[in-house]
């Protein structure tokens, strides 16, 4: 049997990356472009077929009514939600949109909802790492922001499925970054990760304890994060254009995404440098230029940096800690690399903090480790087991539209709550659940999950029927309920309206559409490999042609790799990878011993007391046969 | 290891029935089988009995972590991803049935509540269904303030009264908030010499749990002690909800 590869993803804002567990160590798979960091950004070409990431992100100056970035930020919510965001960012939303419905989000002439443009970000890992393996990648673990709620994750696992992934375990980012901590340090103590990153922040403090990752409590904003500091920045700029030049660029989308991708530049600059310069191309040739010191940024993002102390003192009082109690706090995200970030921290929590991790790839690694963990573990992962909590109340509307809370936060899941409900008439057959998730007091304040109807209740007269309902939070996060009439043992049927969730059926319709693609993006996909193949390949064989081993072929050997090398060259011109790879084969097996003659050339002028610099053993092979594709990767 | 789990942990399995492994066909403890270390169907046990204890309160929480982490091991469903369906679902709800069970015990008040809920005093019920009324009929929740603390709660809220009215004059009276913290702080030991006396009922209840292993204790002597858990736990909830008001107060 082919070995079964797990993945780690962290889809994360504004990057998403892949990664896996080679031997004991967790490590980032590249994309073709040599990159660990994918952009999460999608957007259609003129033909309308997606590309993800860096040549998205060309895209979205260019063309930016057919990208889109961010999308985290809509994942799992409705439009009545999202108003805020409208705002700050160019979503372009269908027309059509209902309360309740999933989003539409259009791209050029399509509309796609966000778990589909999650998914074609999650079909890029999987592409990369399937890549990367030579070989199919089903299952993946997948970590998202500490406080998404139920539908966030669900939605975040449609993605997955969409993207033909099977998602064996959503696992929080920040607990994740403390796995690929632990397994670097492993000590016990309390740690506090402290995640800052494009779109959300988390915070999370654990206790380690001899493997076991116990998060004791965990508090954030899903919509906190570096992304804030670059749409405020862009509104300044904005103004003092307008201002100055009285040019309003607001809805000239091309030039709010080149003042965007200036700001974030200039954003990132100033974490190293006390000042910099913003220097932006307006249209009409004008320039618009502006000195800014690290000082003058620091005081106007202040305000957005100050809303991640609340979240931090409210989860060191539900951890029942003082900051003083805290071993070590762990940075995560790139927003964390802003210096009045770090002194930030180091205010709350009273001590430096701990940076040897790189925060754009640590939640990564993590996810990695958990998949090795599912996967059945291996020696550095053996003792490791992560124990999260639910990071909002469950509750129920109870009479006069208040929240009745029946998984507290900061719970350790799976956990379960059971409640019992009856019927107010005579005959009633039916009971409407309505399922919430917050902190607040009134329901109306708090975050609706979906509306249970309970069915089929057999006919008895009000108030006799006893139906149990069992709340489970599973290891994910995610909710699930079941429904039970004690009085006639009768399972209840129950009938869920998922809020702003995709029903079953969609889900399926969507990895139907995806996979009809898949096939056409696969075909292509395994071309342009094949095609790569021959250019290293080639690159071989010239290298090997020059080589004083190519002088000790016979004129028959010599014959042959011409006649392959031809064939090879004319099946190349053509379209398909099939033929490729088997003139791919052919070459390699007629190159075999021109392969092994380098080898004993380079062996034996290396021990002839050559400088191994001169010889061709720095570029040369280190397993027998050079034109295997693995050496010239 | 195994084996020290199974008798710590599985020492009070279900009583009377035997058990077999599904898998293995071994005899096993209540949540995993000892032999091949397979997750067993749950069986709907109370607490107490998960983790293989009496139902007496003076628990030894540094015991009940340690169980907990051990069982997580066996229990979590990280460790049956690769199983069957029946054999995830198994896990799932036994590993729920053990943090629910944790979160419940390893607190003090939870537990008394819990069991208070398992002699079939209906604690919680009774408040919520008062909230719900009180609610319902637009009216403040009456509170019963335990005689001992009336005087103190009187003085208190008229300080309260004063420090409002000055507030909305403008004015900032140092003495006043000073006296409220006092108070504050007495409400707090209060509340503290409140959980001693809860402890003092947990280890009369623990007596009379051991006197009667064999048997149920009578039903009378249980509904004094419990009667009294009840009570303490009023006037403890009374003083918590007085300061969280007397906090909120002071922050405004």
């Amino acid at each position: 049997m082919a070995t079964e590869y797990i993945v780690g993803i962290d889809l994360g804002t504004t990057n998403s990356l892949v990664a896996f567990m080679q031997g004991e160590t967790p490590v980032v798979i590249p994309g073709e472009d040599g990159l660990n960091l994918v952009p999460s950004v999608v957007a259609l070409d003129e033909n309308s077929v997606p590309v993800i990431g860096n040549s998205a992100r060309l895209q979205l100056i260019e063309t930016p009514e057919r990208a889109v970035y961010s999308v985290k930020r809509l994942i799992g919510r409705g439009v009545e939600d999202i108003q805020e965001e409208l705002k700050l960012f160019p979503f372009r939303m269908a027309e059509d949109l209902q309360p309740g419905e999933v989003l539409r989000i259009k791209l050029g002439n399509k509309t796609f909802t966000p778990p589909e443009i999650s998914a074609l970000i999650l079909r890029q890992l999987k592409r990369n790492a399937e890549r990367y393996f030579g070989g199919p990648v089903a299952k993946a673990v997948i970590t998202v922001p500490a406080y998404f709620n139920d539908a966030q994750r669900q939605a975040t696992k449609d993605a997955g499925r969409i993207a033909g992934l099977e998602v064996l375990r959503l696992v929080n980012e920040p607990t994740a970054a403390s796995l690929a901590y632990g397994l670097d340090k492993k000590q016990n103590g309390i740690v506090a990760v402290y995640d800052l990153g494009g779109g959300t922040f988390d915070i999370s403090i654990l206790k380690l304890h001899d493997g076991i990752f116990e998060v004791i409590a965990t508090n954030g904003d899903t919509h906190l994060g570096g992304d804030d500091i670059d749409n405020l920045l862009i509104t300044i700029a904005l103004d003092d254009i307008r201002g100055d030049m009285g040019i309003d660029l607001r809805r000239n989308a091309e030039a709010v995404q080149a003042i965007r991708k200036a700001v974030i530049d200039t954003k990132i600059v100033l974490s190293s440098q006390a000042s910099t310069k913003l220097d932006i191309a307006l249209p009409g040739g004008k320039r618009y230029q502006r000195e800014i010191a690290r000082e003058q940024f620091e005081q106007l993002v202040q305000p957005i940096i100050d809303r991640t102390t609340g979240p931090c003192k409210q989860a060191l009082q539900d951890a029942n800690l003082k900051p003083e109690q805290i071993d070590e706090v762990v940075l995560v995200g790139g927003s964390t690399r802003i210096p009045k970030v770090r002194a930030l921290v180091k205010t709350l929590f009273q001590r430096e903090p701990h940076t040897d991790l790189n925060p754009d790839e640590v939640v990564a690694l993590g996810a990695a480790v958990q998949a090795n963990i599912l996967g059945g573990g291996s020696q550095a992962t053996e003792n490791m087991l992560l124990l999260d909590v639910t990071p909002l109340s469950l509750g129920i509307e109870v009479a006069g539209g208040v929240t009745d809370k029946i998984i507290l936060r900061n719970s350790t899941i799976p956990a379960s709550a059971t409640q019992f409900y009856t019927t107010q008439v005579d005959g009633q057959a039916n009971v409407a659940i309505h399922v919430l998730q917050g902190e607040r007091e009134l329901a109306k304040d708090c975050r609706s999950l979906a509306r249970f109807d309970l069915k089929a209740i057999p006919p008895m007269a009000a108030g006799i029927p006893r139906v149990e309902v069992k709340f489970l939070i599973d290891a994910n996060g995610i909710l699930n309920v079941t429904a039970r009439e004690q009085r006639s043992g009768k399972q209840a049927e129950i009938q869920v309206q998922p809020s702003y969730g995709l029903t079953d059926d969609q889900v399926e319709t969507m990895i139907l559409d995806s996979f009809d693609n898949a096939e056409e993006d696969l075909r292509n996909r395994q071309l342009i490999e094949a095609r790569n193949e021959v250019a290293t390949i080639f690159a071989a064989l010239d290298k090997g042609s020059k080589s004083p081993a190519w002088g000790q072929l016979t004129t028959h050997e010599k014959d042959r790799i011409a006649q392959l090398e031809n064939s090879l060259k004319t099946v190349n011109a053509e379209n398909d990878y099939q033929a490729i790879r088997k003139a791919i084969d052919a070459l390699n097996r007629g190159t075999m011993r021109l392969a092994e003659l380098m080898m004993d050339t380079a062996v034996s002028s290396a021990l002839k007391g050559k400088n191994m610099d001169e010889t061709e053993l720095e570029e040369g092979p280190t397993a027998p046969h050079p034109m295997a594709k693995a050496e010239f990767e | 290891m195994t084996k020290s789990v199974l008798t710590t942990i599985g020492a009070k399995p279900l009583p009377e029935e035997t058990h077999s492994c599904w898998s293995c066909g071994a005899m096993r403890a209540a949540q995993f089988c000892g032999s091949c270390g397979k997750v067993q169907p749950p069986e709907p046990v109370d607490y107490f009995t998960f983790f293989g204890l009496a139902p007496k309160l003076d628990v030894d929480v540094a015991k009940l972590e340690k169980d907990f982490y051990e069982l997580s091991r066996r229990l979590h469903p990280d460790l049956s991803a690769r199983a069957s369906g029946r054999e995830q679902e198994w896990s799932l709800e036994q590993s729920s049935l053990l943090n629910d069970a944790y979160r419940t015990l390893r607190d003090p008040i939870k537990r008394t509540q819990y069991l208070l809920h398992l002699e079939g005093v209906a604690l919680e019920e009774q408040s919520k269904n008062a909230t719900e009324q009180a609610r319902a009929s637009g009216e403040i929740k009456r509170q019963i303030v335990p005689p001992d603390l009336l005087e103190e709660v009187f003085e208190l809220n008229m300080q309260l009264e004063e420090l409002k009215m000055n507030r909305k004059m403008g004015d900032e009276e140092p003495t006043l908030t000073t006296e409220i913290a006092k108070h504050k702080q007495a409400l707090e030991t209060k509340h503290e010499a409140l959980l001693e006396e809860l402890k003092n009922l947990w280890r009369e209840w623990d007596h009379l749990i051991e006197r009667n292993h064999a048997s149920k204790a009578p039903a009378e002597e249980r509904a004094k002690i419990t009667g009294q858990m009840v009570d303490v736990l009023n006037r403890r909830n009374y003083i918590r909800n007085l300061v969280r008001d007397v906090n909120a107060a002071l922050e405004e």
